[in-house]
């Protein structure tokens, strides 16, 4: 094909959405609303998998050592630690600090902690942070092995669950959104297959004048494309606004100190090429598939 | 240019339409295909620009077997072919200069060789003043003088049309029928099926009638041969 023949497709492609205005809107219709909803929950999951991942980051294991350890011993103890594969960082913390994380930790009555500073009755510790928060529980019972070794906690009530929790919730989000883009592509190309329905005739002409399939289908390409990208302006603008707006108030709101959104920038851009992309993706190709079938004529 | 060889055609509702056809026509030459409604007129008109394929027999077009024909040639084989029909087969979206343009572009024609050509044949149909116009702003006969300038704008060797007379009025019909005339005069083979006694005899040439799917009267100069 010449150079000159796809510019002429390109061309032709964009003519047609003008041409045949009242099908594009409804095709444009329909590809704003569905990116709408896929957009905003494409929004919705990545931001509670932030959440998740940072709550996840702040698991941390608390090897307390036997007080009758000494100097020694508790640097052996330091370097077995290191030595667990999957450990990402271990941080030493002596008694007089855990004191003063204790005392700091409990405000006006820690003061009465205080005293025991002469003769402080807490043990070093140890604190470590795996490289995979998954591995928490085995690192910790890894731990609990070696020698001098007091006990071991990691909140070992909660992070279970937590993990078991943030594993089903990732795999319903990604099920959703597998299934709302599925359900997208559908509705899309099914909108865009009736508006080629009715231009069924025109495409038998087209053939009758020795148009090849390819000439007949690229203009529609061009179209599904553009149709594509106009349905995703809207709800680039929509979320990107909303987002905006959300980050806003949730970021002023001391009660929710504990979420913790992505920032604007790089997120919005993101989630605008992915709108884009699942738009121009879907009206090019179901736009493509739907006029092979009146190619066979 | 055409010839057909022991042609049946069976539909695959079990209607056969042509029935053992031999013909032969000539480069340059102007055939009328006359006969009854149902008789297998268009049929042996699809067959030719493979619209339909023969069930049985040969049909050879400019010394290729259409049967054996890939279907991706067959865009190949209708660029050689200009067709003209009694509904005009216009695209109605496009003007009537872009309908024309088509043509060409199909064929990948340089775009400065397109705008020529086309107002070029616009002019040999007498719509050049139109070319800016839809089809349903046209009369019927203006149409199908688009559909004209359409068929013949990459200088086919054949012009099939079928009934391009059955919607029009009479004084509309002979404009067409001088046209179709004068593209017959510089050289292209045409082709028309028709059901007007008054052209046929009035109009001199070929005709061939075809009657329950096979031809019952061949002859130079003849006439239309049926009572209205």
């Amino acid at each position: 094909m010449k150079f000159r023949t796809l510019q002429r497709h390109f061309r032709e492609g964009a003519k047609n959405i003008v041409r045949n205005s009242w099908m594009s809107v409804a095709s444009v219709g329909a590809v704003t609303v569905t990116l709408v909803l896929v957009g905003t929950f494409v929004a919705l999951m990545l931001n509670i998998n932030q959440m998740a991942v940072k709550v996840e980051e702040d698991v941390e294991i608390k090897a307390l050592i036997e007080l009758t350890a000494d100097e020694d011993e508790v640097k052996i103890v330091g370097e077995e630690i290191e030595r667990i594969p999957g450990v990402n960082t271990v941080r030493f913390s002596s008694k007089d600090d855990e004191l003063e994380s204790l005392v700091e930790g409990m405000g006006e009555q820690g003061q009465a902690w205080a005293l025991f500073e002469q003769d402080n009755p807490l043990n070093h510790a140890y604190v470590i942070k795996a490289k995979n928060p998954q591995d928490t529980e085995q690192i910790a019972s890894k731990i609990e092995q070696l020698d001098n070794i007091y006990k071991v906690n990691y909140g070992q009530e909660v992070v279970p669950q937590l993990f078991k929790f943030n594993k089903y919730a990732r795999t319903i989000g990604v099920a959703l959104i597998v299934g709302l883009v599925l359900t997208a592509v559908f509705l899309i190309s099914n909108t865009i297959k009736l508006t080629i329905m009715a231009r069924s005739r025109e495409i038998g002409i087209m053939k009758l004048v020795g148009a090849t399939n390819t000439f007949i289908r690229l203009p529609f390409f061009v179209e599904g494309l553009l149709l594509g990208i106009l349905g995703s302006v809207i709800p680039i603008a929509i979320i990107a606004t909303g987002y905006y707006y959300t980050l806003k108030n949730v970021s002023g709101q001391t009660s929710f100190h504990f979420v913790q959104l992505l920032p604007y920038s790089p997120f919005v851009w993101q989630i605008s090429a992915i709108i884009l992309f699942i738009g121009a993706f879907i009206g090019m190709w179901g736009s493509g598939m739907s006029v092979r079938k009146f190619l066979k004529v | 240019m055409i010839t057909m060889k022991n042609v049946h055609k069976t539909y695959s509702n079990g209607v056969t339409a042509v029935n053992g056809i031999n013909v032969e026509i000539d480069r340059g030459e102007f055939v009328y295909i006359v006969g009854p409604s149902g008789a297998g007129k268009s049929t042996f008109i699809r067959l030719i620009y493979r619209e339909e394929k023969p069930t049985k027999g040969e049909i050879m077009i400019k010394g290729i077997k259409t049967a054996e024909m890939k279907n991706r040639d067959v865009p190949l084989l209708r660029r050689d072919i200009g067709v003209v029909f009694q509904d005009f087969k216009l695209l109605p979206k496009l003007t009537v200069y872009e309908n024309v343009a088509f043509a060409l572009e199909v064929i990948e024609e340089v775009p400065d060789k397109i705008r020529e050509r086309v107002m070029e044949v616009l002019d040999l149909v007498g719509l050049k003043n139109k070319a800016r116009s839809i089809p349903d702003e046209l009369s019927g006969g203006e149409q199908q003088r688009v559909a004209i300038a359409r068929a013949i704008a990459n200088r086919p060797n054949i012009v099939i049309a079928d009934e391009p007379t059955g919607n029009l009025d009479p004084d509309t019909s002979w404009t067409i029928m001088r046209i179709l005339e004068e593209i017959n005069a510089r050289g292209t083979t045409v082709i028309m099926a028709t059901h007007s006694q008054e052209i046929v005899n009035t109009i001199k040439k070929r005709v061939i009638a075809i009657e329950n799917g096979i031809i019952v009267r061949d002859e130079d100069r003849g006439d239309y041969g049926y009572e209205i």
